[in-house]
């Protein structure tokens, strides 16, 4: 445990992260911006696993793990995201939400 | 001292995480995504978990924002400005936010959240035990799967990043 601090604040933290990239999700208009916020979205789940486990369940590493394989899948996630993003702009020439209205080539 | 250094990566979290999200250049949002994620990592320093603050570092901050930053500059200009939300997509979206995080801290703040004692592992070498335990309190198989769709996603990538298929290459060339 960190001393001097609850657990209150790390998730009061962590939920006001999670939220400022819902909101991003929400405004933004372009697919790279799109997946910055769900990078947001994506650690404040992060720094809620490892609160627990450091605070409520000391013994078992479990949110540690579970961590760990967020950031393998969000690797994943991205590298996949990008090949799209960058095949989108070779065929239309833009990464606007607006301008991607079909899957087809 | 601790408490400190906590208040300061907080702060840092925050604002970086608000500044990538407003900020109307796409470089500099990505530059700010990058701080956020280093202090992440610093807060997992701080917390005492040094393996996932290096994976963090390494793999988030190193990888993934080396990765965006990539694509930025191969699909727009450097100084790329883009267009304000519309107020009332803004005021809607900032509403719905501040309702939903409040309603979380709300709930957050009554649950009773209890402590089950225990003595810590959160060493290294146990990590590296529980990561190759096939069963009972072992990650092996998450760990074989993580495997498997990292594997998947780099040919899925590559497969789909690929611009010519292999039948069509030079009537492609012709029209580019």
């Amino acid at each position: 445990m960190i001393p001097g601090v609850s657990l209150l604040e790390i998730l009061t933290v962590s939920t006001l992260m999670f939220f400022i990239g819902v909101y991003g999700f929400v405004t933004r208009r372009n697919l790279i911006t799109i997946l910055m916020s769900l990078e947001l979205v994506l650690n404040g789940a992060a720094i809620n696993f490892v609160a627990f486990n450091k605070y409520l369940y000391p013994g078992q590493p479990a949110g540690q793990f579970f961590t760990l394989f967020l950031i393998a899948v969000a690797a994943a996630e991205v590298a996949l995201a990008i090949a799209i993003v960058i095949n989108l702009y070779r065929r239309i020439k833009s990464v606007e939400v607006e301008n991607v209205n079909t899957l087809k080539h | 001292m601790e408490k400190i250094v906590f208040y300061i990566l907080a702060f840092a979290m925050l604002s970086f995480s608000l500044m990538s999200v407003l900020s109307q250049r796409l470089l500099r949002s990505a530059v700010y995504l990058f701080g956020m994620l280093a202090s992440i990592a610093g807060f997992y320093f701080l917390i005492g978990y040094h393996f996932l603050g290096a994976v963090q570092l390494t793999v988030y901050a190193g990888g993934i924002v080396v990765l965006i930053i990539f694509s930025i500059l191969l699909t727009h200009e450097i100084d790329y400005k883009m267009e304000r939300p519309s107020w009332l997509r803004a005021g809607a979206a900032g509403i719905v936010c501040l309702g939903g995080a409040a309603m979380m801290l709300h709930l957050l703040s009554t649950s009773p959240f209890t402590r089950v004692e225990a003595p810590e592992r959160s060493d290294l070498n146990t990590l590296g035990e529980l990561l190759l335990t096939p069963g009972d309190g072992g990650y092996l198989l998450p760990f074989e799967l993580i495997s498997i769709l990292l594997l998947a996603a780099m040919i899925g990538a590559i497969v789909i990043a690929k611009h010519h298929l292999a039948g069509n290459e030079n009537q492609e060339n012709k029209t580019l």
